[in-house]
């Protein structure tokens, strides 16, 4: 047999198909592995990320639960301590609030103060982010607010193969792990690397190599950084684009490695700039590389209100192509 | 399953014994506290411990403990070792948290006791969750959840209530009701004062009980316990009692009467069990001397180690933030 006769082809499918072939591979690798959250069996899941597993795997892998954020986040708490490996599902960020309690004050504090006697291995998935005309309760970007908690892990799978991938090692792993999915990847279709059989959740990637300037972002403003990338390539401006993957803990060696090459930095975040994440990424590159900086720091965030509803305002209101080109041309070239 | 209570002398012995050693206990908590051995807030649990030892007594050694951050007498009554609270309380990482917790968060993973949750109502869906683990484990444990009569105030009881029952999960449900959640009273925190008429809103069964008298307590426990072992169905178990001291070491208790406290007092269920075993016949006086002597002397030892016990290095602060591992 030659070795092109026994390379599988690449897999064409969709960001959503991807999730939804790693919550079906760890539930069938792993009895202790179930998923829980709103309308995930009968409906299918809010963004069909779980259509017909129910089916499938039986509704007691695929539990549907009431209306009861903190109810049931608790309970994957509880289930996670008593010995299971709970996958718990809320449809989006903004709903995760009438969880907050139970994530940080239970999640993030019972493996510290109980001096180590438990952990939390827990798997809790939310939709983020905007560009679905969804308004001012369903789009905003609050990734950022939990990278702030001391013993939470913070994931924003990208890419097919993040998507497809990511999951598996944050149910390996001891710790309460969040995983963001931006809304508008769900119906992105790539092709999968029938070779890749995983991925780690330590570090960020660079996307693209650049010398020019570094371009830090992650989740659903990824490929608009990488469109931005392309146009300042066509301008003679080469953008190294990191695709951070993990918002907590910061992988920074790779940010800081990149800035040291090319000595400028625009972070891209759908987050608000006030006290957020981006905020974050510029003190710490402040910080530690302030005399690698030609320039200063910049940053294409969301403009800072809610999110409203009307097409040309949402779009107004998210950080996008053209402004990221701008604040990477703008430290290249001056002025 | 046993759900009948025998008052032979060695469990009246016992029942008295383990409530003795609560009081006396935080009898010398408050001491220590007044002589900054210990800080930070603590609650005592003086007039409830009935509640506590009660229904502890009708646990098994599979079964799981979700409490709140008046737990010192779940604790005790658990099984935690005086002296490993006692460290704790006293912040030395002998104690059974390193001194992480403090007063407010035992945690316990031999007894399976889940905190020390300082949230009221937040150990709720917890417990949900981890019945929910042992039913899909096949463990045949029951979690106790013990919160207090402000809990049902909070959006977590009702949604933790719902979830059990219709999951059907073994979960016991122990309202101590003193009537004050801190100083908000039932009666002017509740449209509905009679808290274990609200399970029926969730097909859960639900039993009233006087608080402050132990076998009462331990007879209606094994009850719930059997019915829960028996359905696999939650239950909620209101137990009627009172906290004689202030809620917290910082409560100039404006929202009570003397009068009231002094009434409750008479109903003390250490005294009430006391007087009906002097006048039984069934413990004799001389007993309960030594009894207390026992427990002065453990008391004695548990400070001794506290004081003995040395500091976490400050080079381990950061430990167990991530867990490199699922202790098991």
């Amino acid at each position: 047999m030659s070795a092109a006769a026994s390379m599988p082809a690449p897999q064409r499918m969709t960001y959503r198909e991807a999730c939804k072939q790693a919550i079906r591979a760890a539930i069938l690798a792993d009895p202790r592995v179930f998923l829980m959250g709103e309308d995930v069996a009968r409906y299918g899941g809010c963004y069909a990320v779980t259509k017909g597993l129910a089916d499938e795997l039986g509704e007691e892998k695929i539990r549907d639960t009431p209306l009861s954020e903190g109810g049931y986040v608790g309970a994957g708490i509880g289930a996670a301590i008593a010995g299971m490996r709970p996958i718990v599902e809320i449809m989006t960020v903004n709903f995760s609030l009438l969880a907050l309690d139970q994530i940080v004050n239970s999640a993030a504090t019972i493996p510290h103060m109980s001096g180590g006697q438990f952990a939390v291995p827990l798997v809790i998935r939310m939709a983020t982010g905007a560009g679905r005309q969804l308004a001012a309760q369903h789009s905003h970007s609050l990734e950022g607010w939990y990278a702030h908690i001391p013993g939470l892990k913070v994931l924003a799978p990208a890419t097919i193969e993040d998507a497809r991938y990511m999951l598996q090692p944050a149910l390996d792993d001891p710790n309460p792990v969040l995983i963001f999915e931006h809304v508008m990847l769900y119906n992105r279709e790539d092709e999968l690397d029938p070779n890749l059989t995983g991925v780690d959740i330590v570090s960020a990637k660079i996307r693209r190599p650049g010398r020019d300037v570094t371009l830090v972002t992650y989740g659903g403003t990824l490929f608009k950084t990488l469109d931005a990338a392309e146009t300042l390539h066509q301008e003679g401006i080469e953008a190294e684009v990191i695709d951070l993957r993990v918002l907590r803990p910061l992988d920074m060696t790779t940010v800081l490695g990149s800035v040291a090459r090319t000595r400028r930095v625009v972070i891209v975040d759908e987050g608000w700039k006030s006290g957020s994440l981006s905020a974050e990424i510029a003190a710490r590159i402040a910080e530690q590389a302030f005399f690698e900086l030609d320039a200063p720091i910049r940053r294409v965030c969301s403009r800072e209100v809610p999110i409203p509803y009307a097409a040309h305002l949402e779009q107004a209101a998210l950080p996008q192509a053209p402004a990221i080109v701008a604040a990477a041309r703008g430290l290249v070239k001056g002025g | 399953m046993n759900d009948k209570v025998h008052l032979d002398h060695a469990h009246v012995r016992h029942l008295l014994t383990a409530m003795l050693r609560i009081r006396r206990f935080e009898e010398k908590c408050f001491e220590l506290y007044q002589s900054e051995k210990i800080r930070g807030f603590m609650h005592l649990y003086d007039g409830e411990e009935a509640v506590s030892v009660g229904v502890i007594e009708a646990l098994q050694s599979q079964d799981a403990i979700v409490a709140t951050y008046r737990e010192h007498g779940q604790a005790l009554a658990r099984g935690i070792g005086m002296n490993v609270l006692m460290a704790e309380l006293y912040g030395k990482q002998e104690g059974c948290c390193r001194g992480r917790g403090g007063s407010m968060h035992v945690f316990d993973r031999a007894t399976r006791f889940y905190g020390g949750n300082a949230i009221v109502g937040g150990g709720l869906p917890l417990a949900v969750g981890t019945a929910l683990g042992d039913k899909m484990l096949g463990r045949g444990a029951v979690t106790a959840c013990f919160f207090g009569d402000g809990a049902v105030d909070e959006g977590s009881f009702h949604e933790s209530m719902n979830l059990a029952s219709l999951w059907q999960l073994p979960v016991l449900f122990v309202c101590e009701n003193n009537l004050y959640a801190m100083g908000m009273a039932l009666a002017r925190a509740e449209a509905e004062t009679d808290i274990a008429r609200k399970a029926a809103g969730y097909r859960v069964a639900s039993e009233a009980v006087d608080g402050m008298d132990v076998v009462a307590v331990e007879v209606a426990a094994r009850r719930a316990i059997a019915e829960i072992r028996r359905t696999n169905a939650p239950y909620l178990l209101e137990c009627r009692t009172y906290r004689f001291r202030a809620h917290s070491m910082f409560d100039a208790q404006l929202y009570r009467t003397k009068q009231e406290i002094e009434t409750w007092r008479k109903k003390d269920p250490i005294r009430q069990l006391q007087s009906w075993l002097e006048q039984t016949g069934l413990l004799h006086a001389d007993e309960i001397t030594r009894i207390e002597a026992d427990i002065a002397t453990e008391i004695d030892a548990a400070v001794a180690f506290a004081e003995a016990g040395t500091w976490e290095p400050v080079e381990e602060l950061e430990h167990f933030v991530i867990m490199d591992r699922v202790p098991q």
